[in-house]
Order: structure tokens, then C-alpha cells, then sequence
């Protein structure tokens, strides 16, 4: 088995997706995937500022910015803490990507899957094309798209089956 | 041309109808310029999706819904012929003349135009008692491709945005015909074509007639 699960979270913390690929895996009951969402959502907003190192204030940064491009500064910010990304078991690897607008995906894989990068990428493409142009999905509501689904399910059957 | 631009100086504050600095508005380009253009699916899809969200404001049923869309895509369709019909060589400019040139020149040219490859099908109802019904058949209408429609709304098929352009170009050539669009395609896991879809073409009694004195003679 190589991707085990995949959960969305919108920007608020709650679970919008959760979907087990292959059969004899553990499930759980629907509120504690909710509890799940939730509590993941705090624990990354936790982690975003663990960094032990000294942070830019946002006035240095834009000095930086504007030696950087010879006097001009053009205003922006500094790139915000990530947050955890990987989180590591003995038994499953947790990849968590965020996107640029609060959404978080959650691939759960065995430990020995390549490329998730990769997948992860893949399975945004999937969730930008057959979710956001979708003119019957409201935004930050429980994914129910049939064709997200179906491509989806294609797709990490292909990776599954790769190996 | 001239008359259609405006004074200098005094667009900024006029509301309305702006024009490019340059004078040169999209009449100016030749007809032919844009014929293999092709324009951005994402960009489309997106305009297209607030097509319907604005085509499903304060609807009573889903047959509401799909009037919308026809009545979106009938003028395009209207449009469509003759800029099609302008672009094909000088001695086969004529407009189709009977039920089978019109639906060979909508499965072919019509279809090539719009989605850059020709229909899937074209079939003949074979019901006897219905001998005014074609259907043009489409395994993957490029309209649908990011759709899902809701199970509350399942009769719903969006394609009836291109069945209004169908029915603009049948229009046109004075066809008068209703078309619908309805899918066919199995939700089955595995299914090849799950969002096959399905033109139903019925003709006005008048093209009938008529098609049976050409018929004849």
C-alpha cells in the first residue's frame, strides 16, 4: 500500500474531505474526524511559530527588500512560517501541504513512499480543477463532487499500483 | 470607421462603452485573423461556472435552469453560422439545405470550431412515430468536463448551454428546432465516458414538410 488516505481542511479548521484508499484500514466514526480536523488545524497554527529563530520584523524586511532590488521597495511581506509538513511514524508518514489560502491537504502514505511531493501536487491539480470550477460547490463546504472523486480514486490507484 | 471613436480627453469621465487608446476596437481585425486561435480551458471554465451560478439564481425547477443556458447560447449559435459560412472556401458558401447537410456541418464545423475536434455521433431517432428527432452525441462535452452536478439536481445537464447554440445555428439556416441536451452516460466505477451526452434535435413540423417536397422532386 502506498497512499493510505488523504483528509482536507478549509481555512477555518474544518474537515471538508476524508477518503481511505484500499481496503482493511481503520476508520474512524465522523466525529472524530471532525475532532481530528480541528485539533490538526490548532497544532499547525501552534507550530507555524515554534521557529526558534529570530524573525525578521516586518520594517527590516522591507529594508532588505528594498537593497535587494537597488533602492525600490516594492511592498511585500515577509513569507510566513510553514508550519509542520511531515509528520513521521513508525507505521504511516503524514504530509501536510498548505495552500496559499488556508486549505490544508493531508496525505497519509507507508513510510517507504516515494515522491508524495509529487502525488501531493497532484491531488491539488485535482482539487483546482474538478472542485473549484465547479459551479455547484460553495466554497469552504464539504466536498461532493462525483467527478473529483472519480479522478481521484484513478489516480492513486495508478500510484498504488505503481510500486 | 471614424465615427466610432470617441472625442480624446473626454472618455475618462464618460461612463459607458471605453475604448483601446490605440482606436482600434475588435471590429477592425480581419474576420480570418482568429481562426486557429485557441483560447485558455481554465479561463473558460471558470467564466462558464458563473454562467450557471448566475443562470441558477431564484429558479423554480431545473427545466428554468436549462432554458437559461439555452437562451445564453442561442445568439453565439445565430453568430456562429455565418462567421463559419464566411470562413469556408468561396464556392461551398452556400448554407446547408436540407436536415443532413445542416447536422453534418453542426457535428463537423461547428464542433470543430468550438471545441477543436469533431462530434462523436450523429444518429436518426429510431423510433417510426418520431421521424423529426436527431441526435448528435458527444462522449465529453467540454462544458461539463469540471462539473458535478448534485444529486438534488441529477435531471440537470449543463451542455444545455450548447444545445442553445445548436439550436441558434438551426435557427438560423431556418430549421426552426428544439434542442435539449440529456446524459446518458453510466455512473458506474470504470465507465468510459461517464458524462456522455446526448443533443436531441427535433425539427419544427414545417422543416418536415418541407424536407418531404425536397424529397420528391
Amino acid at each position: 500500500m502506498g497512499v493510505l488516505a488523504l483528509i482536507v481542511i478549509n481555512k477555518a479548521g474544518g474537515l471538508i474531505y476524508n477518503r481511505t484508499f484500499g481496503d482493511g484500514l481503520n476508520q474512524l466514526n465522523t466525529n472524530d474526524y471532525l475532532v481530528l480536523a480541528g485539533t490538526f488545524h490548532g497544532v499547525h497554527a501552534i507550530t507555524a511559530r515554534l521557529d526558534p529563530r529570530k524573525g525578521l520584523t516586518n520594517a527590516q524586511f522591507q529594508q532588505q527588500q528594498a537593497a535587494a532590488n537597488g533602492g525600490v521597495a516594492i511592498p511585500s511581506r515577509p513569507e510566513p512560517s510553514s508550519g509542520l509538513e511531515v509528520l513521521e511514524s513508525e507505521n504511516f508518514r503524514l504530509q501536510c501541504f498548505n495552500t496559499l489560502t488556508g486549505t490544508k491537504f493531508l496525505l497519509f502514505t507507508d513510510t517507504m513512499q516515494a515522491n508524495v511531493d509529487v502525488a501531493m501536487r497532484k491531488v491539488y491539480d485535482l482539487y483546482s480543477d474538478y472542485v473549484m470550477k465547479n459551479p455547484f460547490y460553495q466554497l469552504e463546504m464539504p466536498i461532493r463532487c462525483e467527478s473529483f472523486d472519480r479522478k481521484l480514486n484513478s489516480y492513486i490507484r495508478e500510484v498504488n499500483n505503481s510500486r | 470607421m471614424s465615427n466610432l471613436q470617441p472625442a480624446k480627453g473626454s472618455s475618462k469621465d464618460q461612463p459607458g462603452l471605453r475604448y483601446p487608446t490605440s482606436g482600434k476596437t475588435i471590429y477592425h481585425r480581419p474576420l480570418n485573423r482568429t481562426k486557429a486561435a485557441e483560447l485558455s480551458g481554465s479561463s473558460f471554465a471558470y467564466l462558464f461556472s458563473e454562467m450557471v451560478g448566475y443562470a441558477s439564481k431564484k429558479i423554480e425547477s431545473i427545466q428554468d435552469l436549462e432554458k437559461r443556458l439555452n437562451v445564453q447560447g442561442h445568439p453565439i449559435g445565430l453568430k456562429l453560422l455565418d462567421l463559419l459560412l464566411y470562413r469556408e472556401p468561396t464556392r461551398s458558401q452556400t448554407r446547408p439545405l436540407n436536415i443532413i447537410t445542416l447536422l453534418h456541418f453542426i457535428k463537423i464545423n461547428v464542433w470543430q470550431h468550438l471545441f477543436g475536434r469533431a462530434a462523436d455521433g450523429l444518429e436518426k431517432s429510431s423510433d417510426p412515430s418520431k421521424p423529426d428527432e436527431y441526435m448528435i452525441i458527444d462522449n465529453e462535452p467540454l462544458v461539463n468536463r469540471y462539473i458535478s452536478v448534485p444529486k438534488d439536481m441529477s435531471q440537470l445537464n449543463c451542455a444545455a448551454y450548447v444545445a442553445g447554440i445548436i439550436e441558434g445555428v438551426c435557427d438560423g439556416s431556418a430549421f426552426p428546432a428544439r434542442v435539449t441536451a440529456h446524459s446518458v452516460g453510466k455512473q458506474e466505477e470504470g465507465e468510459m465516458w461517464p458524462g456522455r451526452t446526448v443533443f436531441l434535435v427535433k425539427f419544427a413540423p414545417e422543416v418536415m414538410e418541407r424536407e418531404g417536397y425536397l424529397g420528391k422532386s
